[in-house]
């Protein structure tokens, strides 16, 4: 093992921001009192999450009052699925890309999923196929966690509206926030999850943000916080913290995005020189160039032939490079993607992913170090199988 | 750190290979350790758990080494899952344990180790092996009740080479007392069942192959053909079987001493009948020159041995219970693996 750590792991957690860490000390030493109390401390308390709200709807593009907060993503995914089958019934569609903290939801209530392209986006064709007026929800995650593939949520919401006008639009968005205009979540969805340690905020705190509190039950009941949808007491420290940090990352994101976006192109362009080395998501321009215009700036995601990818990051590891192939079960070990088995890649293709996903930290020399790494580490697995 | 072996242990989370870390780490080996996760069904026991990869874990964070996970699910299914189900379905009865070695452990996981880097690889199997003039050997452990070596007969000599096994020359006893010395959270942890893959607390065996094959309903017959009743599956009854088969009660008992899965019959006769001067056996692999005079044969992972000469078929010197087929004959010489075979039907 080397000292030198080159974080490739962005897009599973964001390294946390220094002001998020300035702000959330404070309120750990200070704002204990329980918010939902009646006393001078508590009220306190409570400003600071009234505050971290307006700030939030302020940076996200929504009303205050539509913001639910939760404990992550996977709540808030949940929340949105559970809780409008549950106020309004009807029928449930996905993408077949989505997290497993959206499908996993959907199938329990019997939802349908709708198949996606190559390219990831999803199958518009197959999508007004399967809406029917039946259909209450749909949920398109607007950034695809692994590939970093962005959805056209417009197009999307006008062949939902089009065909069922009643229809809600999810999104989990949690993967778009440190690279995209939220704009394109907030005008479009009707529900959109957000999770804090994605973009520089602390683990343990989202939001779901709800555009219409008549069509949402709560799924966890209790002392009735946050317009009684969410049940449980506040995490002031976690809420002010992801407020910080996502001031902070909109403050920086056209140049962070800019910057990145140069990275991760050298990193996949040089990548690609390897032989048998795919780009998942992207198009390919008349010159031969790669278009990577619907994939997020920090996404570097590619497929090795004759590659598994456990060993690839065993490697990477002792180099001290981190990053990620699919996602992981609890047990640690790597799975298969459903991501890319939806894509059309051949289970072993797929067991050959790589998930290189930078962040506002990363720089040209993590860029330089993993291209220094990495050719040598498939021309050695190649070379002696593994 | 320069000149220290890399070595790459298997941890199933279990006692036994918590302290193979333990003692590869005291003899100044530079130890990882890497749990394979081999099954995604429902299985809670065994090596394919989520709990016993944090055991594995939490033994490697106490031991201060690395500690990776690996996934040869495909492998796992490929190579022992569906050739077990394959083996049932012809009225087989194979060891799962054996494939998993062959295939898993100790190809894939040699070649994982051989990529990544890896001098040598170790697990926590109770077998020792030796140097002899000729070449390495497996021998059985120096504790004969947990003795694993029938389960490990396949290796090669430049497997043998490259394979510790720390805990050969322990006791059972032995090596809870270092995983007590140690603190290992392991310490007190029950002994794992054999077929991992196979939950115990959900219907067992039974279960397990209902779920993947389609059982074929029989006849129980007498020698002489004449038929005595009905089972609802060939493939469930084993050799030496005696309830279940319509036959307990009345007269001298009888046991199941033959099965054929193909007409569908079970045929039971008195004990006499399941004890055998000879067995029939193929792929037989000799570890060095074949060997003519008598050896010890072991012929089912937990059982005894028992003297026969091996030549077309094995000669037992005393008649030996019927073994049944698709089980692996492991022969012995004073203790040392010198070859196997593969019982057969006739």
């Amino acid at each position: 093992m080397v000292d030198e750590i080159i974080y490739m792991d962005n897009a599973a957690s964001a390294p946390i921001r220094e002001e998020v860490i300035e702000a959330i000390l404070p309120v750990l030493r200070e704002n204990y009192a329980n918010p939902s109390g009646s006393h001078l401390m508590a009220r306190k308390a409570l400003r600071l999450i009234d505050d971290a709200r307006d700030e939030l709807a302020d940076v996200l593009g929504c009303k205050a009052q539509d913001i639910i907060f939760t404990s992550g993503g996977t709540e808030s995914d949940n929340l949105a699925i559970f809780g409008v089958h549950s106020a309004i019934g009807g029928t449930v569609i996905c993408s077949a890309t989505e997290h497993h903290a959206v499908l996993e939801p959907t199938r329990s209530v019997g939802g349908k999923v709708v198949n996606v392209e190559q390219n990831g986006a999803v199958d518009l064709n197959h999508l007004a196929d399967i809406i029917n007026d039946e259909t209450t929800l749909v949920s398109i995650g607007l950034v695809n966690g692994e590939t970093g593939v962005i959805q056209d949520l417009k197009t999307i919401v006008s062949i939902v509206k089009e065909i069922s006008p009643g229809a809600l639009i999810h999104t989990d968005a949690v993967q778009a926030v440190p690279w995209l205009d939220m704009h394109l979540a907030t005008e479009y969805a009707d529900l959109i999850s957000v999770a804090a340690h994605k973009f520089g905020g602390p683990k343990g705190v989202g939001a779901l943000i709800v555009k219409d509190q008549t069509k949402v039950s709560s799924i966890q009941l209790g002392g009735g916080q946050e317009m009684g949808l969410r049940s449980g007491t506040h995490n002031t420290p976690g809420i002010v913290g992801m407020a910080a940090a996502a001031r902070v990352t909109a403050d920086s994101k056209a140049s962070d995005t800019a910057r990145v976006a140069s990275l991760r192109d050298n990193l996949a362009d040089s990548l690609l020189e390897i032989t048998n080395t795919f780009e998942t998501g992207v198009r390919l321009n008349g010159d031969g160039s790669v278009d990577r215009s619907n994939k997020v700036a920090g996404s570097c995601h590619l497929c090795f032939g004759d590659i598994e990818s456990e060993a690839l990051l065993f490697l990477l590891e002792q180099s001290g490079i981190f990053a990620s192939a699919a996602s992981s079960c609890s047990s640690g070990a790597q799975e298969p993607s459903h991501v890319l088995a939806a894509m059309g890649y051949q289970r072993e293709l797929a067991r050959g992913s790589l998930r290189l996903s930078l962040g506002y930290k990363s720089t040209e020399e993590d860029v330089n170090r993993v291209l220094e790494i990495l050719p040598d580490a498939i021309e050695r697995l190649r070379s002696l199988g593994s | 750190m320069k000149g220290k072996q890399k070595i790459l242990v298997a941890m199933s989370g279990g006692v036994d290979s918590s302290v193979a870390a333990a003692v590869l780490l005291d003899q100044g080996y530079e130890v990882v350790g890497v749990t394979m996760k081999l099954w995604g069904g429902t299985s809670d026991t065994g090596c394919c758990s989520v709990s016993d990869v944090i055991d594995a874990r939490r033994v490697a964070d106490q031991l201060g080494i690395q500690h990776h996970v690996f996934n040869f699910g495909d492998e796992f299914d490929t190579h022992v899952v569906d050739p077990y189900v394959d083996a049932h379905k012809r009225g087989e009865t194979p060891n799962p344990c054996i494939e998993c070695n062959r295939h898993v452990k100790f190809d894939k996981l040699f070649r994982r180790a051989t990529a990544l880097g890896f001098d040598l690889i170790a697990t926590g199997h109770h077998a020792q092996i030796i140097q002899q003039p000729e070449g390495f050997r497996l021998r059985r452990s120096v504790d004969l009740k947990k003795d694993q070596s029938y389960v490990l007969h396949m290796l090669e000599e430049n497997q043998l080479a490259r394979l510790q096994l720390p805990i050969g020359n322990l006791t059972k006893d032995q090596v809870r007392e270092i995983a007590a010395s140690l603190s290992l959270q392991t310490a007190e942890k029950a002994d794992s069942q054999d077929v991992c893959f196979i939950s115990r607390t959900k219907g067992g065996r039974k279960r397990f192959l209902e779920q993947h094959m389609a059982m074929t309903p029989g006849q129980v017959i007498d020698s002489r053909g004449n038929r005595i009743s009905n089972v609802p599956a060939v493939q469930m009854v084993t050799i030496g079987q005696r309830k279940g088969l319509g036959v307990s009660g009345e007269g001298e008992p009888r046991y199941a001493v033959d099965i054929n899965v193909e007409s569908a019959t079970v045929t039971v006769g008195p004990k006499a009948d399941l004890y055998y001067a000879e067995t029939a056996i193929v792929d037989v692999q000799w570890i060095g020159e074949p060997i003519t005079g008598a050896l010890d044969i072991q012929t089912s992972a937990h059982g005894h041995t028992a003297r026969a000469r091996v030549a077309d078929k094995i000669y037992w010197e005393e008649p030996h219970k019927k073994v049944a087929s698709g089980q692996s004959a492991v022969f012995y010489e004073e203790g040392t693996v010198v070859g196997s075979g593969i019982v057969s039907r006739s």
